[in-house]
């Protein structure tokens, strides 16, 4: 804004272009207020009134109640606060296990079919991201089939002579059944005695029950596809001739892939995260197609339950709070996630890779090397940082 | 400073676009109409009537049945099948233009009526005093009879009449009392049939409940962990234990009549709309009901309804009333009956409808043992926590599940 004033203050005709210039983008703006702007203020507003989803909430007799709406989620401790707890739970392990699955299924898949040797890559490339581009509701329909009592999946388990599990209707969380397994059937009081949101830390760590762990593999199937994209897009991007340099230099396929492919697929990576914690947070039409939050509530998410809040109890305040929360955690992890992700001027010590036959140089630091001196695979990307950091 | 102008203009077209978005549709207006001072429109009514149809049949009946309504009265009605009534009674109710008449269900009839979205009409009706006690009860709210029940559903004990007579039961078999439950359970439980099968919700197990003489709420007061339940909840469990009875999730069947269709249960215990579903996917199978066993404290059953709500904020709330009066005679209500299996809520339909569906008999016959699920205003996620307990009744403590319940419910209910 200030550029503009000072670019009018020069000129008169600058004066027209910033009137230009407004107009030009005074229908985005109306349309980014009218849909984005004002429904996000209305729900900030809901959240902290007592609206109870009749007439306006801007009406006279809507009251505001400050932070009630939050503390009794938060801090309640009644069904409301365990309800959300569980929805925590289930979605924090739903995040915990399709987030870095679904990025390394497809840093995998696009690594795979970028290979210019592959025969038929165009049709495996269609065939990872056909998942994408089907509608969820008709995925989950058809997995509801696939993992059905009497399913297909549970017939190929019994012709193994597996007793297949009751998919969809089972509430037993994956880490319970496996401590059941090694004689754990009894939560240690220390476990039982206290917790958090208004459910134990027993039940905190019960994993994913058996029917949310299904929704974890339709959610890496559908959407590793779609990562898959970027990554093969971000693999094109990097020049041939550093990984020939690498080659020169000695490193072996792992090393290449480790120490300079994937360092350089780090913006990508971001964007990958990201998206994926966004989305696996907000998962919703899963569980309404699905579900609907059962067996036991194991597959209530915030975002479900946000819904069934306003939509079924009325509570419209609480599940606009929801929503807000589902947007401090969104924020928190993707900030959490970009200081982990940040670029840093130096390359740790041991990341560093060094031909063991070769004279070290002589300080850590990559500023000091001199022409004609043999540089090692790992070094070739430092040089590429450095030099952009000084 | 001639460039402040540009801002100043842009930030009047934004809020001027902005309020005239907030101001300029019905949606957000001010005026808060409740059901007494709501303008109404003067001359032949429009009214739009919003049901959650559970197919082409009743979608079909409703409207012919409004239509006679129009054509005779000089109204206009249209009738709109939603794909997701809650959330589209919702939108209007926010919106300020709900529909006029629609349903409600049990469940969510507190919610509605709490934040004011219900005309509390039914107390006016003609045929008032006609509906059962128990239906008119489970639609009261704060001592008013608010919406009329739109039709009702009990539970019966359904028997595969094959499997009962392979095992060697007859007619004098059929079991009156817990005992003879477990026992004639035992008796059809054979390697690949369960003998009783149900869903583990309290919509099924309640009625165990209310027979032992309990109940989730007693006079408005929480009475969950009550010894009538914990004896009810006991009794399912020995049953559980022994074989002789399982849950719908334990035979991989989505509710009781998928596991009685099958094959998987001799018995389960549903509500009258297992016969369509018999009908649609298991014709072949050759059944009956017959009421519910009695327990300690005698004959008990659960009933389901629904009502036909008319909203605060219609303009058009005579011929709303006029329309929800005609849509519950008795003849009407045979109507529905006839087109989709629902029992009439009037008891003067009582009689034709035995008459007419002598199947039915039992289900009818129980609607003066019938409890309705509690549904006062923050009960429903209770009940929804109870299920989800529920289902680990098998090798499960009821005492803890019923307490858990105790300290919900009365948070629930001291809340209000």
């Amino acid at each position: 804004m200030s550029r503009l004033r000072l670019r009018s203050g020069r000129a008169s005709s600058g004066h027209h272009e910033a009137a230009a210039g407004w107009l030009f983008i005074t229908p985005v703006l109306v349309v980014l207020g009218l849909f984005l702007a004002l429904p996000v203020g209305m729900a900030a507003w809901v959240s902290v009134s007592d609206w109870s989803g009749n007439g306006s909430p801007f009406a006279g007799d809507v009251s505001f109640v400050g932070a009630e709406n939050y503390s009794e989620l938060l801090a309640g401790g009644g069904l409301v606060t365990q309800d959300f707890g569980t929805a925590m739970r289930n979605n924090l392990w739903y995040v915990l296990l399709v987030v870095p699955t679904q990025t390394t299924l497809a840093l995998f898949l696009a690594v795979l079919v970028g290979r210019r040797m592959l025969r038929g890559r165009g049709f495996f490339r269609t065939a990872f991201y056909f998942p994408s581009v089907t509608s969820s509701v008709a995925i989950t329909v058809v997995f509801l089939f696939l993992f059905g009592a009497s399913g297909a999946v549970n017939a190929a388990l019994a012709a193994l002579s597996i007793d297949g599990p009751n998919w969809f209707n089972d509430p037993r969380g994956v880490l319970h059944i496996a401590l059941d397994a090694v004689g754990v059937d009894q939560a240690p009081a220390a476990l039982t005695s206290s917790g958090a949101l208004g459910i134990s830390w027993w039940e905190w760590l019960a994993g994913p029950s058996v029917a949310m762990s299904t929704l974890v593999i339709l959610a890496i199937f559908t959407t590793s596809g779609t990562f898959m994209l970027l990554f093969i897009a971000a693999l094109q991007n990097i020049p041939g001739e550093v990984d020939e340099a690498a080659m020169v230099d000695g490193a072996d396929a792992r090393q290449r892939f480790f120490l300079v492919t994937l360092p350089q697929l780090r913006p990508t990576l971001f964007t990958v995260l990201t998206l994926g914690l966004i989305g696996t947070w907000q998962v919703f039409d899963q569980i309404y197609v699905g579900t609907q939050g059962g067996p036991g509530k194991t597959t209530v998410t915030p975002a479900y339950l946000s819904y069934t809040a306003s939509f079924e109890g009325q509570r419209w305040g609480q599940g606009a709070a929801i929503a807000f929360i589902l947007f401090a955690i969104i924020v928190t992890f993707a900030i959490l996630q970009r200081a982990v992700l940040r670029e840093r001027d130096t390359v740790p010590r041991r990341k560093r890779f060094k031909m063991p036959d070769q004279p070290l140089p002589v300080s850590g630091v990559s500023g000091d090397r001199t022409p004609g001196q043999v540089t090692s695979a790992g070094r070739v990307h430092n040089d590429d940082e450095d030099g952009r950091s000084r | 400073m001639p460039t402040r102008r540009p801002l100043a203009l842009l930030a009047c077209l934004t809020a001027a676009s902005l309020t005239a978005a907030c101001g300029g549709g019905s949606g957000f207006s001010e005026e808060e109409g409740g059901a007494a001072d709501q303008p109404q429109a003067s001359g032949p009514a429009s009214l739009q009537v919003m049901i959650g149809s559970s197919g082409p049949a009743e979608t079909d009946a409703v409207t012919a049945a409004v239509e006679a309504w129009a054509s005779e009265t000089g109204n206009t009605a249209e009738v709109i099948a939603a794909t997701d009534l809650n959330q589209q009674l919702s939108q209007g109710f926010a919106a300020g233009s709900p529909p006029d008449v629609f349903y409600v269900s049990s469940d969510l009839f507190a919610g509605y009526a709490e934040n004011g979205s219900l005309l509390p009409y039914a107390g006016d009706l003609e045929n008032a005093g006609d509906f059962y006690p128990n239906l008119v009860e489970a639609f009261t709210y704060e001592d008013e009879f608010t919406c009329a029940p739109k039709d009702f559903s009990t539970l019966g004990l359904v028997i595969n009449n094959e499997a009962w007579e392979s095992a060697g039961l007859t007619d004098d078999d059929v079991p009156t009392t817990w005992e003879e439950l477990h026992q004639v359970a035992e008796t059809l439980t054979t390697g690949e049939q369960t003998g009783l099968v149900t869903s583990s919700e309290f919509q099924r197990l309640g009625a165990f409940m209310a027979q032992a003489g309990g109940g989730l709420v007693t006079d408005g007061e929480a009475t969950a962990d009550s010894e009538a339940n914990l004896e009810a909840l006991r009794y399912v469990q020995s049953m559980l234990d022994d074989g002789s009875m399982q849950l719908t999730s334990q035979v991989g069947a989505g509710w009781g009549g998928e596991a009685f269709g099958t094959g998987a249960a001799a018995m389960t215990i549903e509500g009258n709309w297992i016969a369509g579903a018999m009908n649609a996917d298991y014709p072949e199978v050759d059944y009956r009901v017959v009421p519910l066993p009695a327990g300690p404290e005698g004959e008990a059953t659960l009933s389901f309804t629904n009502c036909w709500g008319i909203a605060a904020e219609s303009a058009s709330q005579e011929a709303a009333q006029d329309l929800v009066g005609f849509l519950t005679t008795p003849e009407q209500q045979m109507e529905f009956a006839r087109a989709f299996g629902v029992m009439p809520s009037v008891e003067t339909a009582q009689e034709d409808f035995t008459t007419e569906f002598p199947d039915f008999t039992a289900f009818v016959e129980q609607a003066d043992v019938a409890e309705t699920v509690p549904n006062a205003e923050g009960v429903s996620p209770v009940i929804a926590d109870l299920n989800s307990q529920l289902e680990s009744l098998p090798g499960g403590d009821p005492a803890a599940i019923l307490s858990s319940t105790q300290t919900n419910l009365e948070a629930a209910l001291g809340a209000e």
